[in-house]
């Protein structure tokens, strides 16, 4: 039982963390709502309550995902990003613009876009990594601001250039039919792009732990010095490492743009970068982990814009409740004593089995 | 006489699951010199940790001056009078020394602001009481390793230490500096204080203790008055076997040129001549020792002959190719390997696996990679080959090398850069902290190298080592190479000393020695 526990202890302590996470949400919401068991079951269930919420669910994880690999291969090589936001929202509004604009058939249109998202996310990401590599700028301070110039840039491409004067409201025009990624699932809004997305992750584990490029970010982020004493291009290294980030962010948001709205329509930037930080962190930089951990993150989105809507309980203590169920998941010290007493007794034991077999 | 420290029957278990002590017991008596000796990972570190309140034991019982203590940090340790210097030095590289003496427990002007004269007085008087010559006023950053861990001390006696744990101290010292030590170790005894310290230099335990402890696989082996015993004596008890001390024999035959350095020159930023036209050969079959005061340019030659740093001018000609300035990588594509002094800042990344750390030179050829997929399994076998091969204490290749002792993070490192068949091998400091019995086992791999025509270049603070390896030994002073004997075998450290202090220059050179 013992050896089980320290095996599996980051899952065993995660899964602790999320039910006191729930104790602490169920008293709050006792506290504040006139009517507590309704509100929990929205809040907890409501997402799985109606296939349209669920498929919120994995909709919503799907830029989430992308942009926390994104930042997950940058926080390896040591670099600091939070820039996936403004890589997102340039990536997808060149992209749309380019889609819109051009006519083929969807075999090529849809390789194309995303590829162009793709391409202008890495290059993108590329002015902050040779910023520092170059001249040893701080990286978080080129991506906080660069997130700026994206987000004016892409919306005076939007709005001046590619703006639907016949909808209602800010929109880009339609993508071409040829330029959509369709529904895997009939009826939801299930669409093609969070496979893609999934299957992207993966491929992302797989380039960082099981290829020489991988490992060679993964040394630089861990120690630098070390990293070009045993002869990798750190200098690359780091460039590469903020060039791949924003292709992914950028390919998370045209995704969402291809695959739902058929539109740009972000008027304002939809906050996927700041959330991809998030599940980051919660999956400690490993892609496989931050799959789960982002589809976590937007079941609790989507649960506490249920219970907003169908509760009295208001959005501000949605992000309360949601807060602290993460903190507890990203508290390392969290249950670490816990284990520690654990490894002691396992390791008493096996010195005694050793001592009498000797 | 009365007892001190009295630690009986200690656990240790670390949350990996390594038991590093157990059923550890050790008494220290007042006003003594007290050595602990071990093989690498036998629980020294550890022990001292548990003693300063780092880390605290499962089991066990300590008492100091005969009350039972049990400290939660090492600032209940120094309230009751213990003080440590640790194996890798702990100050503030940029406050000054008198700063970092009063850390903690600075004189306040109005309850808030630093009394900056206070500060100075008060250090130069403990300074001064103790007879601890240090610039009070200069920044940490700026004063070599020596003189900062004389800081280490005072900052310790400051606290009103009465025992003082000194963490292999001597590791990082060049002899001279070593010297000084030990007379400051004497006369702190001579005021009454304890010392408890920790060496793999058996030469240094006979001459300044009074008493040995011997650890061995995390027990206590024995304590003994150091009197009754002899160097080979602890080395046996520390291994279990006999460890030969001898002078190398000589090279079977010298061969072709390897490496030969021409005029170079590095100009720093500050527009200091760190290297002032060095020039050597490097042949197949030597070990050239280089021998000098730690901070006379080693650490520059080093970088520069590795592709760590350009040269300002001159060649450095490896395989008859100019590799001043190429980078690295491209340097140890023609066959170099590097030791480096530093094994925590370049030798290893401490939160990555014993495997990850194997291969930073290789993971780009085969069979570690195919195209760009790396091969885990042709990893592991190569790493648990280097584990078995150079002996290295680890619960297996996949634990992150900062948790193994410090003297197998070095064999880390060695296995490392000795296994890739280099042509050319720049050895730096390679067997600081290792015990006797791998220090012996590195040196038989160096002299193998040699043997089967490898060149080795070795640099080294420790004068035994490089007197006991080298073929030739060149002595570097000042940025310049200042004597050159063909035949080490006929030297001895006298000869070396006047040279490595700058009282001597072979006649007719001004740092322009060509062998
Ligand atoms: N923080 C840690 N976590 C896990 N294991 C550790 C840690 N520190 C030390 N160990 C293990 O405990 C054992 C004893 O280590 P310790 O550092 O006390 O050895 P040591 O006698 O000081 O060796 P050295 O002479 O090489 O410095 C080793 O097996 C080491 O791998
Ligand atoms: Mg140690």
């Amino acid at each position: 039982m013992e050896k089980f526990i320290l095996k599996n202890f980051t899952l065993i302590r995660t899964i602790i963390a999320i039910a006191i996470g729930v104790a602490v949400s169920v008293l709050l919401i006792y506290l504040i709502s006139a009517t507590p068991s309704g509100s929990l079951k929205y809040f907890f269930v409501g997402p799985l309550l109606s296939k349209s919420r669920l498929s919120n669910v994995f909709e919503m994880a799907a830029p989430i995902m992308l942009c926390g690999v994104a930042i997950a291969v940058a926080f390896q090589a040591e670099q600091f990003n939070i820039g996936a936001e403004g890589a997102l929202y340039i990536s997808a509004a060149v992209a749309t613009a380019f889609a819109v604009s051009t006519h083929m058939p969807a075999i090529l249109h849809i390789p194309l876009t995303i590829l162009i998202a793709a391409c202008v996310g890495a290059a993108w990401g590329f002015v902050p990594g040779i910023l520092k590599a170059k001249l040893g700028a701080s990286e978080l301070v080129a991506t906080l601001m660069m997130n700026y110039i994206a987000y004016f840039l892409g919306l005076y491409l939007i709005n001046y250039h590619f703006r639907d004067k016949s909808a209602g409201y800010l929109v880009s025009y339609a993508l071409p039919e040829t330029a959509r990624l369709g529904q895997f699932i009939p009826g939801t809004r299930m669409h093609w792009g969070i496979i893609l997305a999934v299957i992207i992750a993966v491929l992302v584990y797989f380039f960082l732990y099981h290829t020489t490029t991988g490992y060679e970010i993964r040394m630089t982020g861990s120690n630098r010095k070390f990293a070009r004493f045993g002869g990798i291009n750190i200098i690359k290294v780091v460039i590469l490492s903020q060039v791949i980030s924003g292709a992914l962010a950028g390919v998370g948001g045209i995704f969402e743009v291809m695959g739902i709205h058929g539109r740009f329509n972000w008027q304002t930037s939809p906050g996927y970068g700041w959330d991809g930080v998030i599940v980051a962190i919660i999956g400690r930089n490993h892609p496989i982990l931050i799959i789960f951990a982002s589809l976590f993150l937007s079941y609790l989105r989507v649960g506490g814009s249920v219970v907003n809507l169908m509760a009295d309980v208001p959005t501000e203590m949605v992000s309360v409740i949601q807060s602290v169920i993460i903190l507890l998941i990203t508290a390392e010290a969290f249950l670490s004593r816990w284990k520690y007493r654990i490894t002691v007794r396992e390791a008493e034991r096996e010195e005694k089995i050793h001592e009498s077999a000797s | 006489m009365s007892t001190i420290l009295e630690i009986e029957n200690i656990l240790k278990v670390y949350p990996d699951g390594v038991i590093a002590n157990r059923d550890v017991s050790l008494r220290v008596e007042d006003n003594t010199i007290h050595a602990v000796v071990g093989e690498n990972g036998a629980g020294k570190s550890t022990l001292m940790k548990i003693i300063f309140g780092i880390t605290s034991p499962q089991e066990g019982t300590i008492r100091f001056r005969g009350k039972e203590v049990r400290f939660k940090s090492p600032n209940d340790a120094i309230r009751s009078g213990i003080g440590m210097v640790h194996q890798h030095l702990m100050l503030a590289p940029d406050l000054t020394v008198a700063e970092n003496m009063v850390l903690g427990i600075e004189p306040r002007k109005r309850k808030l602001f630093l009394d900056q004269e206070e500060t100075l007085r008060t250090s130069k008087k403990v300074s001064e009481e103790y007879g601890l010559d240090v610039p009070v006023e200069k920044k940490i950053r700026d004063l070599p390793i020596g003189v900062r861990q004389r800081v280490e001390i005072l900052k310790a006696l400051f606290r009103n230490a009465e025992l003082l744990i000194l963490d292999e101290p001597t590791a990082v010292l060049t002899p001279q500096e070593v010297e000084v030590l030990f007379k400051t170790l004497f006369k702190l005894k001579e005021n009454g204080k304890t010392i408890l310290f920790i060496s793999h230099k058996l030469k240094e335990v006979k001459q300044i203790a009074d008493r040995v402890t011997v650890m061995r696989d995390s027990r206590v082996i024995t304590t003994e008055e150091a009197s009754h015993l002899t160097e080979e004596k602890i080395a046996h008890l520390m291994v279990g076997r006999d460890i030969a001390g001898d002078r190398l024999p000589p090279s079977p035959a010298l061969g072709d040129i390897r490496m030969s350095v021409r005029d170079l020159c590095y100009v720093t930023d500050e527009n200091i001549r760190a290297l002032n036209n060095i020039n050597f050969d490097l042949r197949a079959g030597e070990i050239l020792g280089l021998a000098g005061v730690e901070g006379n340019g080693q650490t520059y030659l080093i970088k520069t002959l590795t592709g760590l740093l350009e040269p300002t001018s001159g060649d450095i000609l490896l395989e008859n190719r100019n590799i001043a300035g190429l980078s690295p990588r491209q340097v140890r594509e023609l066959g170099l390997s590097h030791i480096p002094e530093d094994r925590m800042d370049d030798g290893v990344a401490e939160h990555t696996s014993l495997e990850e750390n194997f291969i930073v030179d290789r993971y780009y050829k085969q069979p570690f990679s195919r195209g760009i997929r790396l091969r885990w399994k042709d990893i592991t076998s190569h790493s648990m080959d280097l584990i078995k091969r150079f002996q290295i204490l680890t619960k297996n290749s996949r634990t992150p090398v900062g948790s193994l002792s410090g003297g197998n993070i070095q064999k880390v490192v060695v296995a490392r850069e000795l296994s890739s068949d280099p042509e050319v091998i720049i050895a730096a400091q390679p067997t600081r902290g290792v015990d006797v019995g791998s220090e012996e086992h590195i040196h038989s791999i160096l002299k193998e190298a040699r043997d089967r025509g490898k060149a080795v270049f070795l640099v080294s603070a420790d004068l035994d080592e490089i007197l006991k390896l080298s073929t030739r030994v060149i002595v570097i002073y000042n940025g310049g190479l200042v004597a050159h004997f063909p035949d080490a075998s006929a030297v001895t450290d006298k000869d070396l000393g006047p040279y490595m202090l700058g009282v001597k220059k072979e006649e007719g050179s001004s740092g322009k020695i060509h062998p």
